[in-house]
């Protein structure tokens, strides 16, 4: 049975039956799933896409996921049920599961059941985020997690606001959260960590820019050797054009252009000049 | 220059005349009679390494090619090279032909000229006339009065014989494709025989076949066998003395590998000297090669590089086998598709691989030769495979898209361990199993038949029998319209059968395979093999009468034509049960009805979901179907789901195809996928270990078949605009490969509508 085509709970249930279930992490809101390779973590991964963000970032391609009310209910029980199934696929790949979005930490109760369901079966598990609701990762969730795809959009925090309407520091604080949790010390399972960069021209192509979030990505792994094992630098597309018109958002980045190869290298050399694994 | 020209031949035994044939090999039933698995058993050597050791092109074999593929910008400008309009062809009808003869490993033509194409008269003069006159080549006379006065064809058989209800059928294209103006193919004779015991002993054999037929009392059944039997030794006789035109002596066993690989390039050279099948394939014959090659490199008698020169010589021939067709059967097999596949790797009964170094240098070709479509390699995908190999296919589809990967578990738990598959993904034991090749029926159309009670939706004649068609002003009823189907899908059934029972009766009668069927068994397990195209838009059409809300829109002939589609539903093709039951559903129920039907020669009925690139010319004949598709548009190919509404990723879609049972479709499903590089990782090490991933987790869960293409949506768009850049660009289809560039347009364009994966 497909996620999208579970009746709603709310079916039966009052409005704040519903509302417990979503406290309580037995049910999520999930704009959709799919089953993909080599781009959200290791192998080929069950990605699920969770619905409702904080941030507001001007090039976002997956617009139709910002808002927690647009997803689907669906049950924690449903998702390790398709896990499941897809056990010999996670074995035969290397994969497992990805929580993706959206922003994961907005329902980090419904997270939190499908992290623990998904080790209790062995499975890899990944957490996609911006970090900006880091401080809603419990430890026991960060025990749970194998791999952090950290999404850092600005290495500057006014570039950061006008990117996402939002701040820089908590993302900060919640990457270096993730390297010191591996410490002998912080007793703790360190997750390991890709690091993200949206390259857009105009907006985050700054040198100065680029050269804080590469710093910032070095520090990890001073506090935790090989912490980050990779960088990905990714350049903005127009894909999600189409998605802001159909939802009758505005969209700022209407005519901005896909960096240039050049531009993209420049960005990338810029990483590897620290030292960092970069794509 | 090479020097395999030098190798000296084996020391000769008095006393055994195939004691310098076999020597070293080990003995067993294999030398009591024909019984080619028993000395691979016997004699190979499973290899578990990397492609390291792998040689790439020598000079003269750049050199052949280059001369060879010289040729090919002039027939492709052309549609054909040249055509010889004077003799009909046949195993010996030819006078020997060479690409660059001084330079030449392995020789032999189907005419005496490369890319000259032969008239095959037997299978239908209309074809052989319709061809000449397309490509501005004269008929010759007395050719036509004998196949039109003297000797009569299969197609003027078929048509003797067909009911009126089967002509409506095929012309109202319900039932398409049908093999009655072309020959059947899809049969492979085991070349590997010819090798291993030379002609001689072949014919002896048969001999005896027939000695035994003979003590049988009458029946048209034996009768046609003694008759079949004495072609047989007739062909062998003439494959004989087609090898004595190019200076061979194939009466006795080869004795080197590069006579094995001679002798079993002459037998397949007979076979496509004297039959324009659909499908030409070649078998499994690289493990057994290598049991040739790997004596001789341990004997010193063989480099590496000379081994490889053999096999790149040989596939050089095989890339250009060409049959003579015409425009209509372009638009059903595009791209001038001959399927000489070859099935390469699997598991052995016994646990042990059955790939060897040979089989790792059957695809370094796609690197000395350059990419290609044919020969079709075939890998039998098992998660045992060793994972030098596995690594080394990956890394051949990265880089080229020629390689197609089949179920090695599914196949070998079927039809055994030294099976092989014809054309796509049609499986057969070799040498001991054939098939009634029956291309396939149009499950979408008739769907629109059960809606408008029988009558077509383009023309609006009544072709299936009559009922009351659906209530206007009323939405689709989906338990009204499953009956509906069902009926229809009896007479489609009954009908289709029929007609495929005329067919191969005739070929049988006008266009028998004498050459081939004489590497088979005496007793040969025929399958009856019927197939269906539309799945997907059948089951999406299904689901949306289910799940959201079909209004039909009736026309003022009273026909539905269109469909008012309200509401959401499931696809076909997301690892979603209700759509994807739907589609088991209908698999199972048509081959119910099929296993019903009266076969001829009692062959055992089986189906594919296969469409080749006909899903095109399919959907093109099928109105407005109730899923959203418009008249005309294509049907996605094969099993594949619709084009764009696999949402779910390369592999979601891939478990839903691989729902679909394969012993209810014993023939085949045919999957295509397309998936851009990046979309399998950063590095190529990731790439190559996630693509294998893919292949170990599709086959994992019954996954049966998988095309793999890597390739960028960018660089076809580029080919279509500049075809000279990519000569060699190869893609895959449904279960072949094509050079692109030879695609039509609206083929091309079909291509670039499927779904990329991984696309970001």
């Amino acid at each position: 049975m497909t996620l999208q085509a579970l009746a709603p709970l709310s079916g039966l249930s009052p409005r704040s039956q519903r509302l417990a279930a979503m406290r309580s992490g037995e049910l999520g809101s999930v704009h959709s799933w799919e089953l993909v390779t080599a781009v959200d973590g290791p192998g080929t991964r069950l990605t699920v896409f969770l619905s409702g963000c904080p941030l507001r970032c001007l090039y976002c391609h997956n617009p139709d996921m910002l808002e927690m009310k647009d997803g689907r209910p669906v049950t924690a029980e449903q998702i390790l049920t398709r896990i499941r199934r897809y056990l010999p696929v996670f074995r035969a790949t290397g994969g497992g599961l990805t929580l993706s979005g959206g922003e994961v930490l907005m329902q980090p109760a419904f997270a939190a059941r499908l992290l623990r369901g998904a080790k209790e079966l062995g499975v890899h598990t990944t957490l996609d985020t911006s970090g900006f609701l880091g401080a809603n990762l419990t430890e026991r969730m960060l025990a749970d997690t194998d791999l952090v795809l950290l999404d850092v959009k600005s290495g500057d925090p006014d570039t950061y606001r006008r990117v996402t309407g939002g701040e820089l520091a908590p993302t900060l604080a919640f990457g270096r959260r993730l390297a010191r949790s591996g410490l002998p010390d912080a007793g703790g399972h360190g997750p390991e960590v890709w690091v993200r960069f949206v390259l857009v021209p105009g907006l985050t192509d700054d040198a100065e820019n680029v050269e804080r979030v590469a710093a910032y990505v070095a520090e990890l792994n001073e506090i935790r050797p090989d912490t980050v094992t990779r960088v990905e630098v990714l350049p903005f597309h127009q894909m999600g054009r189409y998605k802001w018109a159909a939802l009758g958002r505005t969209y700022e980045l209407e005519t901005t252009q896909p960096p240039s190869a050049e531009l993209t290298e420049r960005v990338r050399d810029q990483f590897r000049t620290h030292g960092l694994r970069t794509y | 220059m090479s020097t395999v020209h030098e190798v000296p031949a084996t020391p000769t035994s008095d006393s055994d005349p195939n004691g310098s044939a076999w020597s070293g090999f080990s003995s067993g039933p294999w030398q009591d009679h024909v019984d080619v698995r028993d000395l691979i058993q016997r004699n190979y050597t499973p290899y578990e390494g990397d492609a390291s050791f792998l040689a790439g092109p020598t000079t003269r074999t750049t050199h052949v090619w280059e001369t060879v593929s010289a040729m090919f910008p002039e027939e492709r400008a052309k549609g054909v090279y040249d055509i010889d309009p004077h003799t009909p062809a046949g195993i010996t009808a030819h006078a020997p032909g060479y690409i660059d003869r001084d330079a030449e490993l392995i020789v032999g033509l189907q005419t005496d000229a490369p890319l000259k194409r032969a008239i095959m008269p037997n299978g239908g003069w209309r074809l052989v006339e319709t061809s000449l006159k397309t490509y501005g080549y004269d008929v010759d006379e007395s050719v036509k009065e004998t196949f039109t006065k003297y000797r009569k064809t299969h197609n003027e058989g078929v048509f003797d014989a067909y009911t009126p209800a089967v002509r409506a059928a095929r012309r109202s294209h319900v039932i398409t494709g049908l093999p009655d103006a072309y020959g059947r193919g899809r049969i492979i004779g085991d070349y590997r025989r010819v090798a291993l015991y030379g002609v001689d002993a072949l014919i002896a054999a048969k001999k005896r076949d027939k000695l035994s037929l003979d003590t049988r009392p009458f029946s048209e059944d034996v009768v046609r066998e003694r008759e079949e039997h004495a072609e047989q030794i007739r062909a062998l006789g003439e494959l004989k003395a087609m090898a004595a035109s190019y200076g061979y002596d194939i009466s006795r066993p080869a004795a080197t590998a590069r006579e094995a690989v001679q002798w079993l390039y002459f037998a397949y050279l007979g076979a496509v000297k004297e039959q324009n099948g659909a499908a030409m394939s070649l078998g499994r014959t690289s493990t057994f090669l290598d049991v040739y090659f790997q004596r001789d490199l341990e004997a010193g008698l063989l480099t590496e590089e000379q081994a490889q020169e053999l096999v790149d010589d040989f596939v050089i021939k095989l890339r250009i086998v060409r049959f003579l067709r015409t425009p209509e059967y372009d638009t059903l097999f595009s791209g001038d598709p001959t399927w000489v596949t070859e099935t390469v790797g699997g598991m052995g009964d016994d646990g042990r691989t059955l790939v060897t170094k040979t089989s790792f240098r059957y695809l370094q070709t796609l690197y000395n030769l350059g990419p290609a479509p044919e020969p079709n390699l075939t890998v039998f995908w098992s998660q045992e495979l060793p994972r030098g190999f596995k690594e080394f296919c990956a890394q051949v589809s990265i880089d080229t898209s020629a390689l197609q990967y089949e179920s090695d578990r599914q196949i070998r738990a079927a039809w055994g361990d030294d099976a092989a598959i014809a054309c796509c993904v049609s499986p057969m034991a070799v040498g001991k199993q054939m098939q009634f090749f029956g291309a396939r029926v149009n499950l979408a159309k008739t769907l629109l038949y059960a809606i408008n009670g029988g009558r077509d939706e383009v023309s609006g004649e009544q072709v299936s029998p009559v009922f009351p068609p659906v209530v206007a002003g009323r939405p689709l009823e989906y338990d009204d319209v499953r009956r509906r189907l069902d009926r229809t899908m009896d007479w489609l059934a009954a009908t289709y059968v029929e007609a495929l029972d005329v067919i191969h009766y005739m070929h049988d009668k006008y266009s028998y395979e004498r050459l081939e069927m004489a590497l088979h068994d005496r007793d040969v397990l025929r399958t009856m093999a019927c197939g269906i195209a539309g799945l997907a838009v059948t089951a999406d059409s299904l689901s949306a009468v289910r799940y959201a809300r079909v209004m039909p829109l009736f026309d003022d002939r009273g026909v539905v034509v269109d469909y008012d589609v309200s509401g959401s539903f499931p696809t076909y093709g997301n690892d979603d049960d209700r759509a994807d039951a739907i589609a088991v559903e209908l698999v199972e129920s048509f081959m119910d009805k099929i296993r019903r039907q009266k076969t001829y020669r009692g062959a055992l009925p089986t189906q594919s979901v296969l469409t080749i690139t006909s899903n095109v010319v399919y959907g093109k004949a099928t109105g407005n179907t109730p899923d959203g598709r418009r008249a005309g548009e294509p049907f996605s190919p094969g099993a594949n789901p619709m084009n764009g509404r696999d949402t779910h990723g390369m592999l979601a879609s891939a478990l839903s195809v691989a729902r679909l049972p394969y012993d209810q479709a014993q023939d085949g499903i045919s999957l295509t996928n397309t998936v851009v590089p990046s979309g399998l990782g950063r590095t190529r090490e990731e790439q190559v270990a996630n693509l294998a991933g893919l292949l170990d987790a599709s086959v994992g869960l019954n996954g049966y078949h998988m095309n793999v293409n890597v390739l960028n949506r960018e660089t076809l768009e580029d080919a279509m605009e500049h075809p000279e850049k990519y000569p060699q660009l190869t893609i895959r289809v449904s279960g072949y490969a094509v050079n692109f560039v030879r695609l039509t347009r609206e083929q091309q364009l079909d291509v670039l509508s499927r779904t990329f994966h991984g696309a970001l």
